[in-house]
């Protein structure tokens, strides 16, 4: 990417015409309006399944993940079918006399679609760190004598900024890198720029375009290090944590089922009725489940395996920039994230010149593309361990220290321990993203390694969306067992 | 079991499978013929079995969009596994064939399509041919229908149009309009398309659905969009129109070449033959609805004939140079 970028100096002036300018602008102002719907629908749905009495919280909190397993193009055009002038839900209101919705295309359509499709982003960082609060802090708030809304805000709020700073990070990067969904729903973006000069072939511009990405990506990261810098957040005094017991809803628990039950209603439940009407009328023509079952098992091993090594390494990552800050380790994290704020289709040719150059016998192996998911979802897990590791005293760790254990000894009893529920909140966020990674796959899977993202592209290509149903409801069942395993252990442990 | 050992386990179960996996993928080696395919596999797996049968040797395809597939055989140069490229627009075979990653076809292969389909400097053969037409709704009447895409620009259609700007199609077809009458003419005609509220739309089958709903009256497509809707539902309420003034029906082609780094030539020399044969050609005809570009291979018969289609004679290599027309698309307010 950076070689291919350097390669084009003459197409810097692409780069900055007013033109490009106004594009980076409307995106900024989408990923900007899209962060803050995130963290609205975020904080309320973590609090309510971590540290409320809410029935069935748990389950709550994987049905609230679970969208973020889906395409985004495939959620925009079921909105699309839904909610355009004359979609399903103009049809369903035809008898009470109305014949036309007003046109869902534009920000407001990309602003819900992308929110809708983006917010577990947050919430799952937010629930490990939220599981992690010590409660300590807000009992004694409360004993001096503020009102639990307050103690929320001056106490909770400020512990949970890391988390939803690094939650609310990804989701601009998300939004940024987007191009199916805000194709679909016609809203003019950067990214389509970016997607125009590559499909002309004109890749020097592309990739200067690229860059353009690459420096937003590096500003918002120095507003989220500020927010995370500034903050020591384990506790101070000596004593061991607890967990906080759960506060009672009473009859608040009404509004806070209806809220949770909305949101999965929405962001869940229809887009799942829509693609089971659309899989309705290809199921009558028969389903190969032999050939469904081999992708599926190609999807999990994929994403099980990126999960793992991306959690692996952003461990490697955190350690170096939370315990030993510095120019050399800030760069270290902040170039992880390019991965993640660059378009996929970007971040594939990079690893296709990559891989024709350098590591040629693993060229379009599976070792191949279990290294570019790795690469390209790794900021995904650092946010999270991050922010375990902001709340781990390093005072236990001086302590192991000065008992005579080794520094790596320490890491395995101590440290490792206490940023597991992080850990698991990471792989779970690089899992779910795997899981439906299209460009890479296309180009750097072995040959007939179909995964149910590739099926979906094959089904949906010639623009036939209806036709990826099937896959992509097969995605969301077998997303949910391991992302309510992973949610749950990022939850009990500490 | 703890979350550590859960965890512990599940890694080694998938470091296990992927060794496992990735031993078995090796011993392949470049034995097979490995084709790049813009088109859908739907599509083309059939055509791809006639060559199986013929020759009794397996082929390997990776399917992907052709820009992306066309780009990233530029980034693999000589090292690339492909030795074919099969793709959905002249354009992307251009583009490669300009990289210098193509090698010339022999001229028997070429000469079995008339030279306006095929490149110039005989490095690819267009295999069928797509027209671009105008589809319409049930509320335009057929005297009412434009001669020309040009009209569309006119107040009459104001509102009522949809288009795919960022469709390599749509952008094929103004790099065309540009060469044939003029850079002023074209930009006429795309600041009148956009001042005219011409809908945007993200591809041709969504703007070919919103006809069918009634959202707009007239669209610019390929021909076997309403084709194929037309076969599936024979009361689809979209038909073709073909203009018959300035660019016409414009005719373009997905076509293939064979990569200059291919160690199988000979092979895949023999794979472009038989997409030129009658099956082939016919099988394409009959499926897809495009026209077969070989001599005495009849079309399908609900469309009109290939040769009876006003298309202006141009050079489709030089579809492939985009730029100016994306500047005058971006100027215009198009794009």
């Amino acid at each position: 990417m950076v070689v291919v970028a350097a390669e084009s100096a003459t197409a810097a002036e692409a780069v900055l015409t007013s033109r490009s300018l106004g594009l980076v602008l409307r995106s900024a102002g989408l990923a900007a309006a899209v962060t803050a719907g995130a963290i609205a629908l975020a904080v309320p749905l973590a609090w309510l399944t971590v540290r409320s009495d809410l029935p069935g919280r748990r389950t709550w909190a994987t049905l609230a993940t679970l969208p973020l397993v889906m395409p985004s193009y495939i959620v925009a055009y079921v909105f699309v079918t839904v909610l355009r002038p004359r979609g399903l839900l103009a049809e369903a209101l035809a008898p009470f006399g109305v014949q036309e919705l007003p046109p869902i295309y534009g920000f407001l359509g990309a602003w819900l679609v992308l929110t809708l499709c983006t917010y577990p982003l947050v919430l799952i960082p937010l629930r490990a760190a939220l599981r992690r609060l010590d409660p300590a802090l807000e009992e004694a708030a409360r004993v001096m004598g503020r009102k639990p809304l307050e103690v929320f805000r001056t106490v909770v709020l400020p512990q949970l900024a890391p988390a939803i700073g690094g939650g609310g990070v990804l989701v601009a990067l998300y939004v940024l890198s987007d191009f199916g969904a805000v194709a679909i729903l016609r809203f003019d973006s950067f990214t389509r720029e970016i997607y125009i000069a590559f499909q002309s072939a004109q890749r020097t511009e592309a990739a200067a375009l690229g860059m353009v990405l690459v420096v937003v990506m590096l500003a918002l990261f120095a507003l989220y290090a500020r927010v995370r810098g500034a903050r020591a957040l384990h506790r101070s005094s000596p004593g061991s944590q607890r967990p906080a017991a759960p506060a009672r809803l009473g009859g608040w628990r009404w509004p806070a089922l209806g809220f949770c039950s909305g949101v999965v209603a929405i962001t869940l439940v229809l887009p799942i009725a829509v693609l089971v009407y659309w899989a309705s009328k290809d199921v009558a023509s028969g389903l190969d489940a032999a050939a469904i079952a081999a992708n599926a098992g190609n999807s999990l091993l994929a994403a099980a395996a990126a999960a793992g090594a991306a959690a692996a390494a952003a461990v490697v990552v955190a350690v170096l920039a939370v315990r030993f800050p510095g120019y050399a380790t800030r760069a270290i994290e902040r170039v992880g994230y390019a991965g993640y704020a660059l378009p996929g289709i970007v971040v594939a040719l990079a690893l296709v010149f990559f891989g024709t150059r350098v590591a040629l016998p693993l060229y379009q192996t599976l070792a191949m593309l279990v290294f570019a998911l790795t690469i390209h979802y790794l900021p995904l897990a650092v946010g999270p361990v991050g922010t375990a590791l902001l709340q781990v005293p390093p005072r236990l760790e001086e302590a192991a220290r000065g008992l005579g254990r080794s520094p790596l000894q320490v890491f395995r009893t101590i440290t490792r321990p206490l940023v597991t529920s992080g850990v698991l909140a990471g792989a779970a966020l690089v899992f779910l993203h795997a899981l439906k990674e299209l460009p890479a796959t296309l180009l750097l899977a072995p040959i007939g390694f179909e995964t149910l993202a590739t099926d979906i592209f094959r089904q949906t290509t010639t623009g036939f969306f209806e036709a990826g149903a099937i896959p992509a409801l097969i995605l969301l069942l077998i997303a949910a067992p391991p992302l309510y395993l992973l949610n749950e252990k990022s939850v009990s442990a500490p | 079991m703890t979350a550590a050992r859960a965890v512990r386990a599940t890694a080694l179960a998938t470091l296990a499978a992927i060794l496992a996996v990735a031993g078995s993928g090796c011993g392949g080696g470049d034995d097979e013929l490995t084709i790049y395919s813009g088109r859908i596999q739907g599509l083309i797996a059939p055509a791809i079995k006639l060559y199986e049968k013929d020759s009794g040797e397996a082929v390997k395809v990776r399917y992907g969009d052709s820009p992306s597939l066309a780009a990233t055989l530029v980034e693999e140069g000589k090292n690339s596994r492909a030795d074919l490229f099969y793709a959905q627009d002249a354009g992307s075979l251009d583009a490669i064939e300009k990289a210098g990653n193509l090698e010339p076809l022999p001229q028997d292969v070429l000469n079995l399509v008339p030279a306006r389909f095929r490149s110039r400097d005989g490095r690819w053969v267009g295999v069928t041919g797509r027209s671009r037409i105008i589809a319409y709704g049930e509320k335009v009447g057929r005297d009412e229908l434009p001669d020309s895409p040009l009209e569309l620009a006119e107040a009459k259609w104001r509102g009522r149009v949809g288009w795919a700007p960022t469709n390599a199609s749509l952008q094929g077809y103004v790099t065309a309009l540009r060469l044939v009458q003029g850079e002023d003419v074209a930009r006429r005609w795309l600041t009148g398309m956009v001042a005219n509220k011409t809908q945007v739309f993200d591809g041709n089958v969504p703007i070919r659905d919103a006809i069918a709903r009634g959202e707009i009256d007239l669209g610019l497509m390929n021909h076997y969009y309403v084709a194929e809707a037309v076969a599936k539902d024979p009361d689809y309420p979209v038909m073709v129109h073909f203009p018959t003034k300035d660019l016409g029906s414009l005719v373009n082609v997905a076509g293939v070449g064979v990569l200059a780094s291919s160690s199988r030539k000979r092979e895949a020399i023999e794979f472009v033959r038989t997409m030129l044969k009658r099956p082939a050609q016919q099988y394409f005809a009959n499926s897809s609805k495009e026209y077969p570009l070989v001599a005495g291979i009849e079309s399908a018969k609900e469309l009109t004939p290939l040769e009876e289609i006003p298309s202006p004679k141009i050079d489709l290599a030089s579809l492939g140079d985009l730029k100016g027309t994306l500047e005058l698309m971006r100027e215009t307010g198009a794009l």
